[in-house]
């Protein structure tokens, strides 16, 4: 069978980087050949302005060589415009007379700079800024005259006036807004950034229109509106950009400032579809990257076949490549009567925030000067998470730099290079931004790939998503609000649970044949993730799949950096006899373990080994397995409390062996740590436990959500309760809904802040019935884990003892 | 010399999961990988990254991924999948009968 013809018009970013999509999903679906009218490959055109500038060359921004088309057996037909599209015949007709058919079509032809229709326009030395010549064509003019004008103090006109500036022009500014950048700042920014701009040597001509300009040949001067004119050998146009739609126009397709797509990205033509600046989404032209990155990912589901993803808008951010200048917006940033505000300015200090907030969510942020948390509150505001708990917090933003288990971020602009990022492959700042600058990436997802940042613990996800923003600036593809879970599909974490959940699937097969997972069985990240939300829905009734656990669960011990493991007998609260202390002595020598060490959960661990002496060593300790390996309970740590303890209000450490029993065996999407105190001196440090629980005179004091990892977090108060059975209601309660609706390695800190405290005391604290059926399916779940270490025997040998030669 | 010696049933490495081989013509013990279809590879049990034992990491489609640091190998060449670089040496594998025969 022939394979289908695809065809795509425009060389860009964004068709390019659909095609990329479309490859990696099925490579050999089509037959594809591209018609670029410019005489390269593809290249990142936002980072002309720092070519512009001579902070990079143009061979330092091909995102595609030539080899690439090659191997992907791509037929690149460039420095060839297309004249026309025939919809009848489905050919394109090209500048050479050739004509090229298709059976799919993508226009991505982009957007042209809006000429202004001035007199004088047509001279020489009048340009865009939107090429690869309109770059070389400026820079050469910077060699060779000396008066530059921009006409248009947006993004792209102070990129240019930069840039030319850099490259010793004296340089003006016409613009008609009040102040710069009228369009992502408001007017306190706007101002601090008009002096910066200034300070940096540029003429400035504010709420000024450019009347006409002069010259014979070539352009001589720019008259403006009051009649001044300004000497100029060199006008760059940078007063919008308009949808180059003429072709699609001419062939009757929908066009409305741009080619009018649906949110499947296809045009009025089934055949053809359109992304990139050239469209017209919802009413919408994007002229940033990010947005049509968005795009072509969907467009690139739809044409390989998935059907899946539709494409809503773009919450967009700017940044502007000016060395030395930090602006950030996004959002809508200039608020009005029925939002808050939070402002910080400080002119002198060069530093000025403004946070605009409606029904305590985040929807804009304007920040100048001091832009670190720029990627934090993008992500608040793409996720509309009600902020109102961290509202006294928000403008100090996430406390520490490489914080980013609570989708943290920070000062990533600051750091030296040679910092360190990622501390678990030891992976610098300096080593992020090359292979960022030199592989063209824009997210998070290809620096993990690319470096191996972020790609084991993931705790510097934030820093690297802020070190990207940083580096390629408003390109930056921000992570889709909704994440699906991994290469294997394009389902979120809810979908997957919610669909495990309501068409009752009971295995892995079963979810991945539903839900048209695109591998054969999966990946690392995919299948633990599975095969919990199956146990964990679907208790007795889905098998556990020892193969889909990573290994410290697999072997019911811890794994070492030398394959050796660690091994942690359960002492409930942190209990233990003599008796059993001797049985772990004489285990520990009987087995030549290498360290016996106590951890800081209170319990022993006995560290080196070897993983064919696992079996034997539980049936020698004959205790329960402490699951110091689990994504499940940890320990319930206590203190003294009233039995010993002068100041002890309350038996703490029966009730943390009490917890512990009842709670014993519970695999959750994390690990989960609680702690008992037997007074406010809160010796066993329950305030940042998963559920911390403080003996009062009068009962119980229960907190939750605290975390002592990555990130140190303070647990939020949940209820004062009386008795011991509501202590044990109300925890095991709260953890059963974390059980059952948080997404995989979720701590529990990062779920509450995702569904909201007041979510998690509705259906805590104020659903009686609700919390009594929690708690009875947490009790039902448990009775029917057996313990595993205990359970050896039905463990295959295999996992442990070698095979003779 | 290397000639094939049987080493186990194809049943007595777990689907999708490893066993591992002493021999001690080897410096490093050799891993044999089966996959969800049944097909059986050996490498050596020592990840290019840090060393971590392959044979205790999770087996998916045909590459597994190292316990340690996730680190994924290609099971087929010992590749390192992109964009990682690094190389497990092979060893010669085959299934007769249902019986695993592993070249030493």
């Amino acid at each position: 069978m022939r394979k289908q013809r695809l065809v795509l018009i425009g060389n860009g970013m964004a068709g390019v980087r659909t095609l990329e999509e479309i490859l990696r999903h099925d490579p050999q679906r089509y037959d594809i050949t591209i018609i670029g009218d410019e005489p390269c490959g593809n290249y990142n055109r936002i980072q002309l302005s720092p070519v512009l500038a001579g902070e990079q060359t143009l061979s330092d921004i091909i995102l595609n060589s030539e080899d690439w088309y090659d191997a992907n057996g791509i037929r690149l037909i460039k420095g060839v415009a297309a004249t026309g599209i025939d919809r009848v015949q489905r050919t394109i007709s090209l500048a050479t007379g050739e004509a090229i058919a298709y059976d799919k079509l993508i226009i991505a032809t982009g957007s042209r700079p809006f000429m202004l229709p001035i007199p004088g326009a047509q001279l020489d030395g009048v340009l865009g800024f939107r090429d690869i010549k309109d770059t070389t064509a400026m820079i050469d003019a910077a060699a060779k005259y000396q008066h530059a004008v921009v006409i248009g103090g947006g993004l792209l006109g102070l990129e240019a006036a930069h840039g030319l500036k850099q490259r010793g022009m004296n340089v003006s500014v016409v613009h008609l807004g009040e102040w710069l950048l009228n369009r992502q700042l408001d007017e306190q920014a706007g101002r601090m950034l008009e002096q910066a701009m200034r300070d940096h040597g540029l003429a400035l001509y504010l709420g000024q229109t450019a009347r006409r300009l002069v010259g014979e040949q070539r352009v001589s001067g720019v008259e403006l509106g009051d009649g001044t004119v300004l000497p100029a050998d060199l006008v760059i146009m940078a007063a919008g950009i308009v949808p180059n739609d003429g072709l699609a126009r001419a062939a009757g397709l929908k066009v409305q400032q741009g080619i009018v797509v649906d949110d499947t990205l296809k045009s009025s033509d089934p055949f053809i579809y359109a992304v990139g600046e050239c469209v017209n989404h919802r009413g919408i032209s994007y002229g940033l990257v990010a947005p049509l990155f968005e795009m072509g990912k969907v467009l690139a589901n739809q044409l390989a076949g998935c059907g899946k993803q539709r494409y809503t808008g773009t919450t967009t951010s700017t940044k502007l490549k000016v060395t030395g200048i930090d602006l950030f917006s996004a959002g809508d940033f200039m608020g009005g009567d029925d939002y808050d505000q939070i402002v910080v300015s400080d002119p002198k200090g060069g530093v000025y925030k403004k946070l605009v907030l409606k029904d305590d969510v985040l929807v804009g942020a304007c920040l100048y000067g001091d832009t670190g948390e720029g990627a934090w509150y993008y992500q608040l505001l793409r996720e509309g998470r009600n902020v109102a708990d961290m509202r006294r917090d928000l403008l100090s933003g996430p406390r520490e730099v490489g914080d980013a288990g609570t989708a943290g971020a920070n000062r990533a602009a600051a750091l030296p290079m040679d910092a360190e990022v990622c501390g678990c492959n030891g992976v610098s700042k300096g080593t992020i931004v090359k292979a960022i600058t030199e592989h063209g990436l824009f997210t998070v997802e290809d620096v993990k790939k690319h470096t191996r940042a972020g790609a084991s613990c993931g705790s510097c996800t934030g820093l690297v998503e802020q070190i990207l923003m940083s580096t390629v600036g408003s390109s930056f593809q921000a992570a889709p609000r909704q994440k699906p879970m991994c290469d294997c599909t394009t389902h979120t974490h809810a979908e997957v649970r919610e669909a495990i959940r309501n068409q009752h699937l009971t295995s892995m097969d079963q979810v991945m044949r539903k839900l048209q997972w695109r591998s054969a069985d999966g990946c690392p990240t995919c299948r633990p993730a599975l095969n919990y939300y199956l146990i964990s829905t679907w208790p007795g009734e889905a098998r556990d799949d020892p193969q889909s656990r990573l290994v410290n669960e697999r072997m019911h011990a811890n794994i070492q950096k030398d394959s050796t493991f660690s091994v942690i007998p359960r002492m409930w609260g942190g209990v233990t006899s003599p008796a059993e202390l001797r049985r772990i002595a004489d285990v520990a020598e009987k087995y030549e373990v290498r360290m016996v060490k106590v951890t800081g959960g209170q319990r022993l661990d006995l560290l080196g080994v070897k993983g064919s002496d696992l079996p034997a060593i539980w049936k020698d300790l004959d205790m329960p397995s402490g699951m110091g390996y689990s994504k499940g309970l940890r320990t319930v740590k206590t203190c003294v409390g009233k039995q010993f303890c002068r100041f002890g209000t309350q038996d703490s450490t029966g009730m943390g062996i009490e917890l512990e029993k009842a709670l014993d065996r519970m695999w959750a999407p994390h690990k989960v740590k609680l702690a008992v105190s037997g007074c406010p001196r809160n010796c066993a440090e329950a305030g940042i436990k998963d559920v911390g629980i403080i003996a009062v005179d009068s009962g119980w004091e229960l907190y939750i959500g605290g975390n002592g990892g990555i990130k140190t977090e303070v647990a939020e108060f949940l209820i004062k309760v009386k008795t011991a059975t509501e202590v044990m209601e109300y925890s095991g309660a709260f953890l059963q809904l974390y059980r059952e609706e948080a997404h995989y390695l979720e701590r529990t800190v990062h779920f509450m802040q995702r569904v909201g405290l007041d979510y998690i005391k509705e259906r805590v604290l104020q659903d009686e019935a609700g919390r009594k059926a929690l708690w009875a399916r947490l009790q039902q779940a448990l009775a029917l884990e057996p313990d595993p270490w205990r359970a050896r025997d039905g463990v295959a040998a295999d996992q442990f003892a070698a095979l003779p030669a | 010399m290397k000639s094939f010696h049987k080493i186990c049933a194809l049943q007595d490495i777990p689907q999708q999961g490893a066993r591992v081989v002493n021999t001690s013509a080897q410096a490093q013990a050799i891993a044999l990988f089966r996959t969800a279809d049944d097909q059986v590879f050996a490498l050596d049990d020592h990840c290019p990254h840090k060393g971590g034992a392959l044979s205790h990491g999770l087996v998916f489609g045909g590459a597994v991924a190292c316990p340690l640091h996730n680190f994924k190998v290609d099971l087929a060449t010992g590749s390192a999948l992109a964009p990682e670089q690094g190389q497990v040496p092979c060893h010669a594998v085959e299934v007769r009968d249902g019986e695993v025969w592993l070249a030493v």
